[in-house]
């Protein structure tokens, strides 16, 4: 490796966004010659057919990046999830599907049980907190030092226990997410514009404000608070931050029960979408893309991240998933993470692994 | 020995002599029906009232009239969350004790068809499973009554030819087909790229992956682009919900959206609201708790609190399939008893048994069902009889019947069940020739 790199002409193409700047340009290229030659055929289809429906019906265009854009807040809310918990533990915490679950059904079973919503909220909130202090623990001190993998399989066991603690405490039946009871706007909001409507959903404005002030405030705390400080510590080395007296048992705490208010809001805003039962479970899955694309370290890369796949997927689903039959979205995330990885391995705003031999 | 010691084994002994009474009399009158259920995972909200349905119905016989003829059933469920993987456990725990299988979701039942055929142990798929199981020639241990996932589309496009105004308005319209990317969802697909070429309307597939059940926004805007007339969901679990949602918010007008019945559950419309009112599913039994049937069920289990149901559920449209599915297991066993003269059945008397179901409207009747069902029959080359199925349409807090009860096309359907249970059984290679000989009077 170190003669070519000693060459000077590869030097040039070595930089990512030459190399990809490159690429994008022969595809243009391509494309562009290739429907020259062929109207009617696959090249046209694929290269040229969906940016002249954008350009024919612009008012679905914008309908589709606000639906892209909706659903990329609510991956990076999910995403922030895990990222929080990678942050201070390095542990990919394959719980965090549950714990959407587990805080969404908690409500809706307080709420039915005749506790007002709000309290409810407050007491769910409790529930979370507790949650969190007893996976602490039980589960995570006495594996302190434990290899990454242990932890990992640990955060197994912890799904497991609250799908069977969940069932049997709330049972299977499918609950409705109590919108209405939080003050959560109904209808939509129907804009004329471009020749058409776009159609807001009150609902989904709601979740695009709340997911945005979340991630804001944890990412001001993170930043500025002596917590955060200590959190960020922790990050770079269990061992180096005790020595220096941070109690990773508190941070610990803190960083699992924000995660369950993360999940708590996740849970509202894809219960309100749906219903609330374990089918909610699946949601956290959509968190994998949007980590591998942002990195699972980044904060900004969770809020960038979401963003990408959701308007991503939704601009590749409307305009070219009919092509191959539509349903497309699911490894379409997958996809465009992978696009990104070929230039960025670590992720968009991933910490870059640089290792002295 | 000390007093206490003494006293023990000679409880033990008691024990064991009351075993040695009881056990041989209790294996003779009873029958062992293990059901799969899914009271877990993400599709249990469909799975709890259909199990308690089918669970009820049985409790009842036994309680009502000491079981099938004298001879009680032994109710068990397999719980597999709905995963094929933990179905296949399931079978291989009960295929040596249970007369009939009963997989409770299509993938389970593909996995199932290729190995009940060699263990001899009867399938009982109710509107579910592979459509083309309907041969019985090819498929004599698999039995798909009252009718199949073809039978439906086809009910469908009937349906929407009635709102049209007739078949010949089909012409140039456009039907939008909602299914999940799994075997169950794609199951319609065949029959209807053959009714919408031969009727000259466009189909146009919307399929929506497991992962994605709940994040259905990019599909309704292309449905919103597309504009089709109809919409035919061939959804399940929180998938249903979510299109009723999705359909209401993008102005979609909520009775051209039909469900498959496997659509029609009443947490299904209801996480729509008021708006969802409208919504329609196809349907073959009917929902509430007027019927005979359900008050004894009331009467003699739910009252004795040996149910797991709560009262108000009883009656709900998925619980009552259950029921349906549960009488389908009685009456079956009430056949075979009659064909074989014998008591207590084996799975080889269910097949005969379900080979030869006939419950006609004097039967529906006498178990309390009339008007219920349609009634159904069963031969030895037609596994499912393809019989009628309704609208159901939901009014904003229950189902109710909209409109008369729709034969389906069978003379569009029969063919290509014929020609994919001969494709299937060409593709499997050595796939066992029936061996089974029919009734004289099937």
């Amino acid at each position: 490796m170190s003669d070519v790199a000693a060459q000077p002409a590869p030097n040039l193409l070595a930089k990512g966004w030459v190399k990809s700047g490159l690429i994008v340009a022969a595809l243009v290229v391509a494309a562009i010659v290739g429907a020259r030659l062929d109207p009617s055929g696959t090249i046209h289809a694929i290269f040229v057919d969906p940016f002249n429906q954008m350009a024919q019906a612009p008012d679905l265009l914008v309908q589709t990046i606000w639906e892209g854009l909706v659903s990329g807040v609510l991956y990076a809310l999910i995403a922030l999830g895990f990222v929080l918990i990678f942050k201070a533990s390095g542990v990919f915490n394959f719980a965090q599907g549950i714990m959407v679950v587990f805080a969404a059904l908690t409500l809706v079973g307080l709420y039915e049980k005749g506790v007002p919503a709000f309290i409810a909220v407050i007491l769910t909130l409790g529930v979370m907190f507790v949650l969190a202090a007893t996976i602490e623990r039980v589960v995570l001190r006495p594996l302190v030092n434990q290899p990454d993998i242990i932890l990992f399989m640990a955060t197994f066991g912890i799904t497991y226990f609250l799908i069977g603690f969940g069932e049997s405490v709330f049972g299977g039946n499918p609950k409705q997410m109590i919108t209405e009871q939080l003050f959560l706007p109904k209808g939509a909001i129907d804009l004329k514009m471009l020749g058409g409507i776009v159609s807001l959903q009150k609902i989904d404005i709601a979740a695009a404000i709340i997911a945005s002030l979340m991630i804001a405030v944890l990412g001001l705390f993170f930043q500025y608070t002596r917590i955060g400080r200590a959190l960020r510590a922790v990050a770079d080395s269990h061992k180096a931050a005790l020595s220096v007296g941070i109690s990773l048992n508190q941070i610990w705490v803190i960083v699992w029960f924000t995660a369950g208010i993360v999940a708590l809001i996740t849970g509202i805003m894809w219960g309100a979408r749906s219903d609330v039962s374990f089918a909610l479970e699946i949601v956290a899955l959509k968190a994998l893309p949007v980590l591998i694309l942002g990195g699972f370290t980044s904060i900004p890369g969770a809020i960038v991240g979401g963003l990408i796949i959701g308007i991503g997927e939704k601009l590749g689903e409307f305009y070219w998933g009919p092509l191959i039959g539509g349903g497309i979205e699911s490894w379409l995330a997958y996809f465009i993470a992978l696009g990104f990885l070929l230039f960025r391995p670590q992720g968009l705003f991933g910490d870059k692994i640089i290792e002295r031999i | 020995m000390t007093k206490s010691s003494i006293i023990r084994s000679a409880a033990l002994g008691a024990l064991l002599a009351a075993g040695a009474v009881a056990g041989p009399a209790s294996a003779q009158d009873t029958i062992y029906f293990s059901n799969n259920a899914y009271r877990t995972g993400p599709f249990s909200g469909s799975g709890i009232p259909i199990g308690d349905g089918m669970r009820d119905y049985i409790t009842m016989i036994n309680e009502r009239d000491g079981g099938v003829n004298g001879v009680k059933i032994i109710y068990e469920e397999c719980e597999t969350g709905y995963d094929t993987k933990k179905s296949i456990e399931c079978y291989e725990q009960v295929k040596s004790k249970t007369i009939v299988y009963s997989p409770w979701s299509t993938g389970a039942t593909l996995a199932a068809i290729p190995r009940a055929h060699v263990d001899k142990l009867p399938i009982l798929s109710m509107a579910y499973g592979l459509s083309a199981s309907a041969d019985g020639t090819n498929f004599p241990w698999v039995f798909i009554p009252p009718l199949t996932y073809w039978d439906g589309a086809s009910v469908m496009v009937k349906h929407m030819a009635a709102e049209l105004g007739g078949l010949d308005k089909l012409k140039g319209k456009k039907l939008g087909l909602i299914h999940l990317d799994a075997p169950f969802g794609k199951e319609p697909i065949p029959v209807l790229e053959s009714l919408a070429k031969k009727y000259g309307f466009e189909l146009k597939l919307y399929p929506v992956a497991a992962a994605d059940m709940q994040n259905q926004g990019s599909l309704w805007l292309s449905i919103r682009r597309d504009r089709p007339d109809f919409l035919y969901n061939q959804g399940w679990g929180a998938m249903n919900p979510t299109a009723v949602k999705e359909a209401i918010k993008n102005n979609f007008p909520i009775g051209k959206l039909v469900g498959v019945w496997w659509a029609g559950g009443d947490d299904d419309a209801r996480a729509g609201g008021a708006e969802a009112k409208g919504y329609k599913s196809l349907n073959f039994n009917a929902a509430g708790q007027n019927f005979p049937v359900i008050q004894d069920i009331l009467k003699h289990v739910v009252e004795k609190g040996k149910s797991t149901t709560p009262k108000e559920k009883v009656g709900e449209n998925l619980y009552n399939r259950g029921v349906y599915n549960s009488m389908l297991v009685v009456e079956a066993i009430r056949t075979a008893q009659k064909l074989t003269g014998k008591k207590v059945i084996t799975p080889e008397d269910m097949r005969r048994g379900l080979e030869n179901l006939n419950v006609d409207e004097a039967r529906l009747k006498e178990i309390g069902m009339a008007g219920f069902a349609s009634p159904v029959k069963v031969s030895c080359t037609d596994h499912s009889g393809h019989h009628k199925a309704y609208v159901a349409e939901w009014d904003g807090t229950k189902w109710t019947q909209k409109g008369d009860w729709i034969e389906p096309m069978k003379d569009e359907v029969r063919p290509l069940i014929e020609a994919n249970a001969k494709d299937y059984v060409e593709k499997a290679g050595n796939w066992p020739k029936r061996t089974e000989s029919c009734e004289k009077s099937s």
